[in-house]
């Protein structure tokens, strides 16, 4: 790992004022902020979690389990790069915020005080109050933690003969490819009438919604959970569904989603709604008291973003931005276009601005796909004005960079499928389908 | 380097491996049982049948297996498991296999009596074994190398074909694949052999396999090797300039148009085998930052012994008298010095700021020695070479030929991981690798902000590269060391990573920023970063 952290500069105001900064939460969102503050001051850093020592990639946790990586491979820096950088970790967990008073308190008992603190305390899985849900072998996917429990339930097909998954989103399909791995048989139940439906259209869910159960996983659409049966020892026998089916099960995972992580925030000084609320410096209503990442919840989003997105790319972006606002001079966060990407088992996927699952009178989609080889593009523009609105593709890897041109310039849609090769990032010798692609949009946009 | 700590053979997720798997597993050892049993010297009576049945058993068995392996699963990455099973995470299995080779390659490489080798009288044991086959190709008896080339050569072949099935949704992996077992069973394999055949007592080519290069084939230019060029005509003297414009012409110009990749993952023998019978190790390259600097160090010492090796070799049977022949000893100095000096100034004019401070240290240290010892032997006109040439060459020979490149290069496959010798011992890497980060339209972009930091690129890449730290901060991957594998590309699960050739400028990108954010911020940061 190459660092260029060593050169400090340092900028004649600031030998004047180093500030304490307490960062709460060593995910992608915190750790992103203390690096930039780390090259751009020598103001004094000092992140706290509890979950693990070191910051390791969340995205990742699937490849553990499924052998692909060891955990140590999700850790993006080498252990020294902390120390070296002169950023102090603390292994903890806080338990009390108090904002006016500037300081926290530690479950050890420890209290700290800052000048600055940066609250990136990330998400928690979803549960709604099923009958069950807190039952030996019921969990969700979201922590190390959640790894771990995972080898301890599902360590293989003898221990764990059947597992369910509830709650069709992206981290429910990681966890059905994982137990897969190991060849536990998985019933995955999707409230959906399709999968992910309720982002994706028509078109790109059915074709994920095949390819799932092309993998031999019993996906069950329409299927809401009731309840979840326990054995005499607390442990997790079966499902039943809505429709009152039970469905027996060794491990049964919750994945309808996350929320931001601040229940510890309760009583404190500190606004939330869903999220801790910030404005568009990222501040809380607090002066000097931040939030970044999976936690925050912008009052005032910019247009076509989410008040709340817990995806790496927000995390990152927050975490650079602050560090400028807090170095340099005052700086809003106003992403770009959204883009966002996964992989659904063989299946990628990457999207740039948006393309709604239920478009709109002013969106009209522009779909193409080739069934064998598992490929689709829908392109999203608006009818009135031509203006492109977003890109969707499975298996074929577009440029962001191009897409996030055309979105910033507004450029008619035409113009975007004109040059539409140019966004190509597919391997060298990979087949080239932007002639087809081409001649099936242009059919559709003259129809139109 | 971390073991696995359980040692255990069973880990705890189970085996996936059907029956027929298992049953592939145990035809394709009882073929390696009786080529074993052949090297104890037991007899077989019908020598021909036994060693054809036994070949093919064990190229159709790791075939079948292969197949058997992945034609239950839908097209994409299968690496399922790879840090649980004991052979490849270090494991019982791993240390045992790496033991195994290491001692075939001990024994092939230093004993090769053991195998039956007997240059009096008709050989014996394994060697023996091999011997229908090597009559029907070049009309000799077999020798310890021949031995190896064949197996070599069916592992490149059989292993190939498992990793055509293991990567069949990936074209580049796939052209690419095909290429190293094409170089190797044509180049390496049957040219060199039927070259032979045309061998008589008045005509006599070496044995040449055309794709190895110097200073790979760190012999090319030994005496022997020219006398018997020299003396084949016209054929041989074609023959001695390919090798000499193979490293000086070709060379510099495929790798500025392709990078080092057109030689290292598909054409190179060592590079092929790698890539097949050892891709189920890659994840084991350390990918620290120590170990990085270990490589520099390292590789680019084997480059400087190898140049001073090979010019010392010359130097000594090379006349004094320029009258006889214009190349004599001095001559062949100066060119060294030369065209070393060439190309250091070059480099020194045209990539000084590309260079890191380190690398610039190594290059000025090296190029200090070389021309040092050169200048010294100018002045005194006598033997200078510290040492003898001579024992130079068996001690490159012995450490970089044999030791490196087989037994700890191949041997510890499964502990070090497949590109041990590519990376830290191969001295042709050395310099293709010098010239791809600085002359070469080669880099491996990635794709804005899209990456995740998951880590498989840097997990998978088999040169230890942490792919990963350039990715995350949207940095086009340009090292020395890429052999172009495209195997970070193909395991990103968000699509990041594109191997490509493209115009110089812009190629080195440390100063970009990640796409998705604010312009004005990105516009700041740039601002910020070119201006330091
Ligand atoms: C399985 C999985 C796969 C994902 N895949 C993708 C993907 O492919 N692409 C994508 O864009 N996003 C993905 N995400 C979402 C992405 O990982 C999150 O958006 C991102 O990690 C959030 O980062 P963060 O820094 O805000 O919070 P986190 O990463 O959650 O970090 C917060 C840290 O703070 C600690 N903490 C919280 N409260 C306290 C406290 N009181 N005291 C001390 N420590 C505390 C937590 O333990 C945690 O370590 C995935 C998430 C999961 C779970
Ligand atoms: S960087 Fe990628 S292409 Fe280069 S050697 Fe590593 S894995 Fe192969
Ligand atoms: S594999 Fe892809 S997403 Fe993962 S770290 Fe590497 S470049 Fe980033």
């Amino acid at each position: 790992m190459i660092s260029s952290y060593l050169a400090l500069r340092l900028p004649n105001h600031q030998l004047h004022c180093m500030k304490n900064i307490v960062i709460i939460g060593n995910g992608i969102a915190g750790i992103t902020a203390a690096r930039h503050i780390r090259k751009l001051s020598q103001h004094r850093i000092t992140v706290i979690s509890s979950e693990t020592r070191y910051f390791f990639s969340r995205t990742a946790l699937m490849y553990v389990y499924m052998g692909h990586m060891k955990f140590e491979h999700t850790q993006p820096y080498e252990n020294w790069f902390w120390e070296k950088n002169n950023i102090d970790l603390v292994e903890d967990h806080v338990v009390k915020v108090n904002g006016q008073n500037k300081t926290i308190q530690l479950r050890s008992g420890q209290h700290h005080s800052f000048d600055i603190l940066i609250i990136a305390s990330g998400s928690v899985s979803n549960k709604f109050g099923w009958p069950g849900q807190d039952l030996r072998g019921v969990q969700g996917l979201y922590s190390k933690q959640d790894l771990d429990l995972l080898e301890q339930y599902a360590p293989n097909n003898k221990e764990c003969r059947q597992a369910v998954i509830v709650g069709g989103g992206l981290i429910g399909i990681e966890l059905a490819e994982m137990l897969q791995s190991r060849n536990i048989p998985v019933t995955f139940l999707v409230r959906e009438k399709s999968f992910w439906s309720n982002v994706l259209p028509e078109g790109e869910s059915a074709m994920i919604t095949r390819h799932i159960k092309e993998h031999g996983i019993d996906l069950r659409l329409n299927t809401n959970l009731k309840e979840i049966l326990s054995n005499n020892q607390g442990r997790v026998r079966g499902v039943v569904t809505e429709d009152n089916v039970e469905i027996p099960c060794d491990l049964c995972g919750l994945t309808p989603g996350v929320s931001p992580n601040i229940s510890y925030l309760e009583g404190s000084d500190i606004e939330t709604d869903r999220g801790i609320l910030v404005d568009e410096y990222l501040q809380t209503n607090i002066e000097n008291v931040y939030a970044i990442g999976d936690c925050a919840q912008l009052r005032t989003p910019t247009q076509g973003r989410k008040a709340i997105e817990a995806v790496w790319y927000a995390g990152r972006m927050m975490g650079e931005t602050l560090a400028w606002h807090l170095c340099e001079k005052p700086r809003k966060y106003r992403p770009g276009p959204w883009f966002n990407s996964a992989k659904f088992m063989d299946i990628e996927y990457q999207t740039y601005g948006n393309v709604s699952n239920t478009p709109s009178e002013r969106e009209r989609h522009l779909y193409w796909e080739n069934r064998n080889d598992n490929k689709a593009i829908n392109i999203a523009y608006d009818p009135v004005t031509g203006k492109f609105l977003g890109i969707n593709t499975l298996g074929i890897r577009l440029k962001h960079e191009y897409f996030d041109q055309c979105l910033r310039s507004e450029i008619p849609v035409e113009t975007v499928i004109e040059h539409l090769e140019k966004a190509n990032f597919d391997p060298e010798f990979y087949r080239n389908y932007f002639q087809d692609i081409k001649e099936s949009i242009n059919q559709q946009i003259s129809i139109a | 380097m971390k073991t696995n700590p359980s040692m255990s053979i069973a880990s705890a997720p189970p085996s996936n491996a059907t029956v027929l798997q298992r049953v592939w597993a145990i035809f394709g050892v009882a073929a390696l049982g009786i080529l074993l049993l052949a090297a104890f010297n037991v007899d077989f009576p019908n020598k021909t049948w036994w060693f054809t049945g036994s070949l093919i058993t064990l190229t159709l068995s790791i075939i079948l297996y292969s197949y058997e392996a992945y034609r239950h699963h839908p097209p994409g990455i299968k690496n399922n498991q790879v840090w649980q099973k004991s052979l490849t995470n270090r494991g019982l299995w791993g240390w045992l296999l790496g033991i195994g080779i290491t001692f075939f390659y001990i024994i092939l490489y230093f004993y090769p009596q053991f195998l039956g080798l007997n240059n009096e009288g008709e050989n014996t044991g394994i060697i023996g074994f091999f011997d229908p086959l090597s009559q029907i190709l070049s009309g000799n008896p077999a020798s310890q190398w021949f031995v190896y080339g064949t197996l070599y050569t069916i592992a490149i072949l059989a292993f190939g074909i498992k990793f055509l099935w293991k990567y069949r949704h990936n074209p580049y992996e796939r052209i690419r694949t095909f290429s190293v077992m094409f170089f190797q069973t044509g180049f390496a394999f049957l040219i060199p052999e039927l070259m032979a055949r045309l061998n008589s007592d008045s005509f006599s080519l070496p044995y040449y396999d055309l794709k190895n290069i110097w200073p790979l084939n760190y012999y090319n230019f030994e005496q022997y090797r020219v006398d018997s060029f020299i003396s084949a005509g016209d054929i041989g003297i074609a023959l001695l300039v390919f090798g000499i414009i193979s490293i000086l012409v070709i060379t510099p110009i495929l790798t500025y148009y392709y990078g080092k990749r057109w030689y290292c993952s598909w054409v190179c023998g060592c590079g092929g085998l790698a890539e097949t019978a050892g891709d189920p190790f890659r994840q084991l390259s350390d990918n620290s930052l120590f170990a990085w600097k270990v490589e520099r160090w390292v590789v680019h010492s084997v480059l400087v012994f190898s140049v001073l090796m090979t010019t010392a070799v010359i130097h000594s049977y090379l006349g004094y008298d320029a009258e006889k022949y214009w190349l004599n000893k001095d001559v062949f100095l100066l060119l060294v010095a030369g065209l070393l000096t060439l190309v250091f100034a070059l480099v020194w004019i045209f990539k000084k700021q590309e260079l890191k401070k380190d690398a610039r240290y190594g290059a000025i240290g090296y190029f200090s020695i070389i021309s040092g010892l050169i200048v010294l032997h100018y002045l005194t006109g006598s033997n200078v070479f510290l040492f003898q040439a001579e024992s130079l060459r068996s001690w490159y020979a012995f450490l970089i030929g044999a030791v490196f490149s087989g037994v700890i290069g191949t041997g510890f496959y499964p502990i070090f991981g497949n590109r041990v010798w590519c990376r830290f011992g191969c001295p042709m890497a050395a310099i293709l690798g010098l010239q791809q980060r600085l002359f070469s339209r080669f880099r491996i972009t990635t794709n804005g902000g899209q990456c995740i930091s998951c880590g498989n690129c840097s997990t998978y890449c088999e040169m230890g590269i942490d792919v990963r730290a350039y990715a995350q901060k949207g940095e086009n991957i340009v090292r020395a060391s890429c052999v172009g594998c495209g195997i970070c590309s193909a395991v990103c699960p968000r699509g990041v990573l594109k191997l490509e050739n493209g115009p110089l400028e812009g190629r080195i990108n440390s100063d970009a920023v990640l796409t998705g954010n604010d312009l004005d911020l990105l516009d700041l940061i740039k601002e910020e970063k070119t201006s330091e």
